[in-house]
């Protein structure tokens, strides 16, 4: 790295001389932040391959080839094509009520949507097996008729549907306030329909976000644990999501699949942040040009 | 007049994307997280003090709330020296450091759990060189810290990194022009502005590592009185069939979750009520 030194050519690097620190200061900043990175992200991340591909590229994939990883595997699909959808459309539903309406209790809802983030998973389970658990509320009637909703799919999906709710919403909703409601009063006003409007402006300006926030709700969905496993029974090939038959491969000492299995949650870690920073960069050029509270000026200054 | 529970607009949807809203968090959340409540009230209220102040009850809050105090006060010093050296400095392969801090965040926490289990045994990358020195991380309360840190790690960088980039450089120069050295810069200028943001952050990070399970339990040995997290013992007492016993440990959990929430939001409002009257 460079030392930034005083020189009269730029204004810039002289205000920066003002407002920076000594570069053994910097050295020793940047060298103090790399080691705190590297014990706690760097070191993992790679551990996570290095155990993974132990027993070499035989043993990894054969850790997915069996029965009960094969079926891990679809369950965990299954239950994030129930859960994805539901809160993506809730998102949406959500995010257009809060943001573009003023109503009484509007706080009261946003604190809703957050409060599976504030919960810890284990509650998230609790309150289901609570519900409709053996001893629980419905507990009889689903008995007398035959459901099973805990150690089942239902139970799976209803806690996953939970620890997911905030995540489509949250990334729509300081989004479209920003954007103001000028463009879909505009279509609305032109004679645009409710689902024209939808479709050709609203859900145009925030599909970047939305993807986003599917990816993000995508991710939890998979790689939630604690949640399911209270709800779960861990009923091998049956009520087994990917993160709990790691659990059970691991408490086996069976770590080489344990780590190939977890190695497949950790790419998909490693897409959720990817999308991030590809949304990220998508999301800063056009919000600059279409500033809503300045629409004269930027249209001029350009 | 009439009451006026809505502002009128001529957008469409209100209706039903509201209905929608309000059904499926009843649905979802409200009634099933009532129903926490409603099972506890079914206690008298000495059997629900006897059930959350057993000796295991209590050690247990006492490992989970100051383990998550630990860690929240490590990644209030290493967060802010990270969003610093993000915001002010540059360095090569800096983005892709920028998008890593979020890995905690996105990573599955059994993962995380094994993991950082598997580094921290006596004979893992880190755990061996910790071994000789009789340090031993995995299977002690020690172990519970690192998980409680690795999952908080997101948190004060996040909350500290707009701030700083929102910083007006100008009043820094003008300190330094008026003769103060970078030291009482820092602490005369930069850190009051940073204070809430970064207070912000670490209530985030440790009410986050509160309610942790799985990034925890495979590090921390669980051992009762001694390494075992509070949302452990929850999940003991149900596998016991003992529901009333997790119910009100769920209620001891649920409520403190709540204050913090209510804690972080005034915080939030503070920081941002500051950063307005600039």
């Amino acid at each position: 790295m460079k030392p930034i030194r005083v020189t009269a050519d730029t204004d810039l690097q002289w205000k920066d001389s003002l407002t920076t620190e000594s570069s053994l200061v910097r050295r020793l900043l940047i060298a103090a932040a790399f080691f705190y990175l590297t014990l706690f992200l760097f070191i993992p991340l790679a551990a996570v391959f290095a155990e993974a591909f132990k027993g070499g590229m035989a043993a990894y994939v054969g850790s997915f080839l069996n029965e009960d990883a094969l079926a891990a595997i679809r369950l965990t699909l299954l239950v994030a094509f129930v859960a994805v959808p539901l809160n993506a459309v809730f998102g949406v539903a959500a995010a257009w009520a809060i943001a573009k309406f003023d109503f009484v209790g509007k706080q009261i809802l946003v604190t809703l949507i957050d409060m599976p983030l504030a919960v810890s998973p284990v509650i998230s389970g609790l309150i289901y097996v609570l519900l409709f658990g053996a001893q629980g509320w419905l507990g009889p009637w689903l008995a007398e008729h035959d459901i099973k909703i805990i150690f089942a799919l239902p139970g799976i999906v209803l806690a996953t549907i939970f620890v997911t709710v905030p995540f489509v919403a949250r990334e729509l909703i300081p989004l479209m306030q920003s954007q103001g409601r000028d463009e879909e009063e505009a279509a609305i006003t032109l004679g645009a329909s409710g689902w024209q409007m939808f479709t050709r402006v609203t859900l145009p300006n925030i599909k970047w976000s939305l993807l986003y926030g599917v990816i993000l709700c995508n991710a939890r969905a998979m790689g939630e644990f604690g949640a399911v496993s209270v709800v779960s029974g861990h009923i091998r090939g049956l009520t087994n999501t990917m993160p709990l038959h790691v659990e059970i491969l691991y408490n086996e000492y069976n770590a080489v699949s344990a780590f190939a299995v977890a190695s497949l949650l950790t790419l998909l870690a490693i897409v959720t942040l990817a999308a991030k920073a590809v949304v990220e960069r998508k999301m800063l050029s056009p919000i600059i040009v279409a500033d809503p509270v300045l629409p004269v000026q930027a249209g001029s200054s350009r | 007049m009439r009451l006026m529970l809505k502002q009128p607009s001529v957008l469409p949807g209100f209706g039903l994307t509201l209905g929608f809203s309000v059904f499926y968090l009843s649905l979802i959340v409200l009634i099933p997280l009532s129903g926490l409540f409603v099972k506890t009230s079914t206690l008298s209220w000495d059997q629900f003090w006897d059930v959350i102040t057993t000796p295991r009850a209590i050690a247990s809050y006492q490992l989970t709330f100051g383990a998550s105090m630990v860690g929240a006060i490590i990644n209030g010093l290493f967060g802010s020296i990270i969003a610093w050296v993000l915001v002010r400095y540059r360095f090569p392969g800096q983005s892709l450091v920028d998008a890593l801090v979020d890995l905690p965040f996105a990573l599955p926490t059994a993962v995380a759990g094994i993991t950082l289990a598997a580094i921290y045994s006596p004979n893992g990358w880190i755990g061996q060189y910790l071994d000789p020195l009789g340090i031993k991380v995995a299977f002690t309360p020690l172990g519970v810290l690192v998980a409680l840190t690795f999952i908080g790690l997101p948190f004060v960088v996040r909350t500290v990194q707009p701030v700083l980039q929102d910083l007006d450089r100008e009043v820094e120069e003008a300190a330094t022009t008026l003769g103060a050295n970078r030291w009482q810069t820092f602490r005369a200028v930069i850190v009051p502005e940073l204070w809430p943001a970064l207070l912000t952050g670490m209530a985030m990070a440790f009410a986050r590592a509160v309610g942790e399970y799985g990034s925890v339990i495979f590090i921390a040995g669980n051992m009762p009185l001694k390494s075992e997290i509070t949302p452990l013992l929850i999940m003991t007492k149900l596998d016991q069939y003992d529901y009333t016993g997790a119910t009100a440990l769920g209620v001891v959990m649920l409520v403190t979750s709540f204050v913090l929430a209510l804690a972080i939001n005034l915080l939030q409002w503070w920081s941002t009520a500051r950063h307005m009257n600039q």
